[in-house]
């Protein structure tokens, strides 16, 4: 467990010594703000104009929605650019073998790099719930539709860090990593859209967004929850079989 | 003396290829092993095996009594390692990259500062601490690699080709760090250029295409330099057929006008009784030593390249 942290500290410093994470960070948080402005400008209009009342939504729903819906999208880009250094760079560097010699298991350096990244992007989903919590300074807000939200967020950015994590360990190229986990997670995102007429077919069962839905709608569901832990737990185990392999196979 | 590592029958296939083949050794405290062998021998594999980084297909390594595979992370704890590529994250300070080695060498939070202290004065970086790995020159860089190494103060420190691509100036300062090593730690190091066997290590070991060809003491190697050949020099040399006569002599090599070597049966030369026939039959000796064939040679007749 102390291990794993070591490993985190050391992914986190990482990240903060070099560009990349300030200008992710930066973007990300810029973008988020942004949405947050447009929404919250667009719902007096709207809310004002001739909406018949049964169809009014609360402040948190209707800027929550643009917020959170954009924040998913978003996190489709950064996770694999964050992602993509974890593994790929160390092979690149030949500074493995800085983590193969010290007495750390592989299980706790992948778990490691997973929660460092992990923990970089909370930043980003916390400062997403903390920007929406001050609409409760002159409004009175749906807490627990935001926690659902911010709730879902963390899992489906853990899973976008899974992945990237995975493609990161299978190539020397950061580049290659990025570009292979992106694909592969809107693969994965938007699956649910082209099996729309078939919603039972398991290809849309597998669609991280469908699972998501259920969150952004406010509800938590242990279902969705347990989805997105399996989703996680299976790229890592990959990920972990992967460096493993790299003992044995040399 | 104590035993700190013992290898067994390490052997390492990569599909068909075999790249160490049935090694076996031991070390003890206190001593520096030199692991000699041309490029491609398998001394790299073999240290990634020692280390914990490459799975042997067959035989055991026990760090202290304890085996490697069955208990990698107490093993681990015991051993420093510096790959051939050094492994630094050149985007930390150094003093930041040594504390991260340090505590992923489980070293405890109140004694990190203190080892981070004594290794980048043992590898004379104080100076450097600041700065990042980035921009220090190749030697320096090497330096931190052998202070993430040592942080932990390891039983067994295993350095591969700590000299290569250094300046003069710093080869000598890293021998003589090692060989300072060596006082407390067991240590052993690749290389491939051959004095630096014999200015820094106890012992070596020599392996080529994978098999271990030697096995010994310094002084075993040069005993094995000295052999069974005089270096004589003489004004009126006498025939082979005539030395033969005399003493068990295998071959007469004419160097130049008056040297000769002369290769005898058996290492065990009796000099004075070739001086005292040289004077009786006049041969006009004015020289003799033994020849000594130089530490290359040695290499190259042990790995029959």
């Amino acid at each position: 467990m102390k291990m794993i942290i070591n490993i985190a500290m050391k992914e986190i410093k990482s990240f903060f010594v070099t560009p990349m994470g300030w200008i992710i960070i930066a973007l990300i948080t810029a973008a988020f703000g942004w949405n947050y402005f447009i929404g919250i400008n667009n719902y007096f209009e709207v809310m004002s104009g001739a909406i018949r009342p049964a169809e009014r939504v609360g402040v948190t729903i209707y800027v929550g929605q643009t917020v959170y819906g954009s924040a998913s999208f978003l996190m489709l880009f950064a996770v694999p650019l964050l992602s993509m250094r974890l593994i790929s760079e160390e092979r690149r560097q030949q500074t493995l073998p800085f983590l193969f010699s010290a007495p750390i298991s592989i299980i706790e350096i992948v778990l490691g790099k997973f929660f460092g990244l992990f923990a970089f992007l909370a930043i980003m989903v916390l400062y997403i719930f903390v920007m929406l919590s001050t609409l409760n300074i002159w409004a009175d807000i749906d807490f627990g539709y935001l926690i659902a939200n911010t709730f879902g967020l963390f899992l489906l950015v853990g899973s976008f860090a899974a992945i990237g994590i995975y493609f990161s360990s299978l190539t020397s190229q950061p580049i290659i990593a990025a570009i292979l986990s992106f694909i592969f997670a809107v693969t994965l995102f938007i699956l649910e859209r082209y099996f729309a007429s078939q919603p039972n077919h398991w290809f849309s069962y597998i669609s991280l967004m469908k699972h998501f839905q259920t969150f952004s709608r406010g509800v938590i569901s242990s279902k969705d929850i347990i989805y997105f832990i399996l989703f996680i737990s299976t790229f890592l185990v990959l990920t972990i079989r992967r460096l493993d392999a790299d003992r044995l196979r040399g | 003396m104590t035993k700190t590592l013992k290898a067994t029958n390490l052997t390492r296939r990569f599909g068909p290829n075999t790249a160490v083949n049935n090694v076996s050794f031991e070390l003890s405290k206190g001593e520096v092993l030199g692991f000699l062998g041309p490029n491609g021998a398998g001394k790299s594999t073999t240290m990634r095996m020692l280390t914990g980084n490459l799975a042997p297909t067959e035989g055991q390594v026990e760090i202290c009594g304890i085996n490697i595979i069955e208990d990698p992370k107490l093993a681990k704890a015991k051993i420093g390692y510096l790959p051939e590529m050094r492994p630094l994250y050149k985007e930390f300070k150094v003093n930041e990259f040594l504390r991260i080695a340090a505590k992923l060498h489980n070293v405890p939070n109140k004694k990190i500062n203190e080892s981070i202290d004594i290794v980048m004065e043992k590898c004379g970086l104080t100076h450097m601490s600041n700065r990042l790995i980035e921009n220090l020159s190749n030697g320096y860089q090497q330096r931190v690699g052998i202070a993430q190494a040592i942080i932990h103060n390891p039983d067994i420190v295993i350095l591969d080709e700590p000299t290569v691509g250094l300046d003069p100036i710093q080869i000598r300062e890293i021998r003589k760090l090692i060989k300072d090593m060596g006082k407390e730690h067991s240590v052993i190091i690749s290389t491939h250029i051959l004095p630096e066997v014999e200015i820094i290590c106890d012992r070596v070991q020599i392996i080529d295409r994978g098999n271990l060809v030697f096995h010994g003491s310094i002084e075993d190697l040069k005993q094995q330099r000295r052999g069974n050949k005089l270096l004589v020099g003489m004004k009126k040399p006498p025939t082979l057929k005539k030395l033969q006569v005399l003493f068990d002599v295998v071959k007469l090599e004419k160097q130049d006008a008056l040297l000769h070597v002369i290769q005898f049966n058996s290492s065990d030369i009796d000099v004075e009784a070739f001086i005292k026939a040289s004077i009786k039959e006049r041969w006009g000796l004015f020289q003799i030593s033994p020849h000594i064939t130089s530490l290359e040679d040695t290499f190259v007749q042990l790995t029959n390249q």
